[in-house]
């Protein structure tokens, strides 16, 4: 089992298998929220579903309205498990603070994993604790 | 750590001004917790970002805070939609989104925000000034208020900009503060031919390139003897989509930078050398397909300029856009209303004006598999993604001589 320490930004548990981005990511423009597809023709994961994977990725780039898209994924109940980042991006913080204010009973918490972001690695069942430790079994 | 909080700013917390209030201090306070601002800030305008209507929950957003008594407490000005207001009958989407559309960019005007509806509001009549603070949403706009006008703000995304503007309050991280506004990265353009580095197209195609290699760092661009507002933009726009920049010094022309060493701050920055190989293949990235037919050509993204009509009239000058194709222009209403005249003329010539929108954001273009051109990096990158479409990307004259033509035509890249 590997186990890295997490800064909560939004906190809350999260189990799902893993998806690791080799890039950001701008949710707007960069996910179809009605299935959670990566839709970015210039990313390299084009194409690969998010919805209930925990994700793992470097940062937000790109539209500032990710925000309202990521909390559109919420809302429709295709976002991710959970987010893991590797540094804070505001864009995403954002999306998820509202989307915890409008739809309190759809939980996607979000870490910031400085340390030990390398260590995790994708296909691998992850879980996101309270305290912000990410898990992968 | 949370952030210094005013007795002001507290008494917002505790619902004593609206709820709307309330609702917006929360999120601040919690964006302050994220990024570890010490205190908040007031600021002197916003720019709403979330009037794209992305599905309910951009709606339901801007709903409760109305509903909740929010009322902008600094001028705002709204960015694009997802309607035409001026010209409704280019909406091709189902009555249930243009319904919810209006429905959210109505609760935006009711809480006091101005009509603008424009991604572009440097273009408009009053900008911010030189180290004002002000809270912007749309990436495009947020890179020329830091860069060229010398104004501040970090990059805000949907909702974050509203609870700023309902508040007047802004954490202060990012951008707000000296030492986020220092170059770490110098993208060096010497090494490309001079009549090459004076094109529009050149920027958009560094821009797109500069986003890549700085992430989100700030980039210190160097090797640029002039740039126009338009190429500006257009450098801009193309980094805040292939990156998460918010701020891009021109050594030599922005205002924040007129040395190197100013820009950086005197620390030596990561050095990008960008050859003619390096923009060619960026260049040929922003290209989806290599079709020879073309359906539609979009121009303005982000909103065309007035100068930018008028060399659109120069280009079009005694000629006709083929049957075949559509050439749309993207712009602002103010700056639609500024050039009426020419825009008649154009709009003679067969040159559909959109405004309060993007035909990259809504349901505008005809329905299918067609292939679009375009000279914005910005909207050859969304575009695929958000419509299904191919895209080529060339130069305005490319665009122009192959909406005359009603196929591809586009010259060898001066570079």
């Amino acid at each position: 089992m590997v186990s890295v320490g997490g800064t909560p930004i939004v906190p809350g548990v999260a189990e799902g298998p893993s998806l690791v981005l080799d890039q950001p990511l701008s949710w707007w423009g960069g996910i179809d929220p009605r299935d959670g597809t990566i839709v970015d023709l210039h990313h390299p994961q084009h194409g690969q579903p998010t919805a209930g994977r925990v994700l793992v990725l470097p940062g937000g780039r790109g539209s500032s309205g990710g925000s309202a898209v990521l909390a559109e994924s919420v809302r429709r109940m295709t976002a991710p498990a959970g987010l893991v980042l590797g540094d804070v991006d505001p864009i995403l913080v954002v999306g998820l603070i509202v989307s915890a204010e409008l739809y309190p009973d759809r939980n996607c918490p979000l870490v910031v994993a400085r340390e030990g972001y390398d260590l995790l690695v994708s296909g691998r069942t992850t879980r996101i604790r309270t305290d912000g430790r990410i898990e992968q079994f | 750590m949370d952030p210094l909080l005013t007795g002001q700013d507290q008494a917002m917390l505790r619902g004593e001004g609206s709820e709307a209030q309330a609702l917006a201090m929360r999120v601040l306070v919690s964006m302050a917790r994220a990024t570890g601002a010490r205190r908040m800030i007031d600021i002197s305008g916003a720019h709403i970002d979330g009037t794209l209507y992305l599905g309910r929950a951009s709606l339901d957003f801007a709903t409760r805070l109305r509903d909740g008594g929010g009322r902008v407490a600094v001028p705002t000005t709204l960015n694009v939609s997802s309607l035409d207001l001026l010209h409704p009958d280019l909406f091709r989407g189902d009555e249930a989104t243009r319904s919810d559309a209006l429905t959210m960019m109505t609760a935006y005007l009711d809480m006091g925000a101005s009509p603008t509806w424009t991604c572009a509001p440097y273009q408009l009549a009053d900008r911010p000034g030189f180290g004002d603070r002000v809270a912007w949403g749309e990436s495009n706009a947020i890179v020329f208020a830091n860069s060229v006008l010398g104004a501040r703000t970090p990059r805000f995304g949907d909702f974050a900009d509203m609870a700023a503007a309902v508040t007047g309050r802004a954490p202060e991280f990012g951008l707000y503060l000296d030492r986020h506004r220092r170059a770490s990265v110098r993208i060096d353009v010497s090494g490309i031919a001079k009549e090459a580095r004076l094109t529009d197209e050149f920027f958009a195609v560094l821009g797109f390139l500069t986003g890549i290699e700085a992430g989100s760092e700030v980039p210190a661009v160097t090797g640029i003897e002039s740039a126009t507002e338009d190429q500006l933009k257009l450098l801009g726009a193309g980094a805040a989509t292939s990156g998460a920049v918010g701020m891009v010094h021109v050594v030599g022309i922005t205002p924040e930078a007129p040395t190197l060493a100013s820009a950086t701050g005197g620390i030596a920055p990561r050095l990008v050398k960008v050859t003619p190989d390096v923009i060619t293949r960026a260049y040929k990235a922003l290209s989806s397909t290599d079709a020879e037919t073309i359906h539609t050509v979009n121009l303005g993204t982000p909103h065309y300029s007035t100068r930018q009509i008028v060399r659109l009239q120069d280009l079009l000058a005694g000629r006709r856009i083929h049957p075949d194709v559509k050439l749309y222009v993207n712009t602002g209403r103010d700056v639609l209303a500024s050039s009426s005249e020419i825009v008649k003329r154009l709009e003679e010539r067969g040159v559909v004006f959109v405004v309060d929108t993007c035909t990259y954001v809504t349901s505008i273009l005809p329905a299918g598999p067609d292939v679009a051109m375009t000279d914005s990096a910005k909207w050859a990158y969304y575009a695929p993604g958000n419509l299904g479409v191919d895209v080529v990307f060339g130069s305005t004259s490319d665009c122009v001589e192959s909406a005359v033509a009603g196929r591809v035509i586009r010259e060898e890249q001066p570079w």
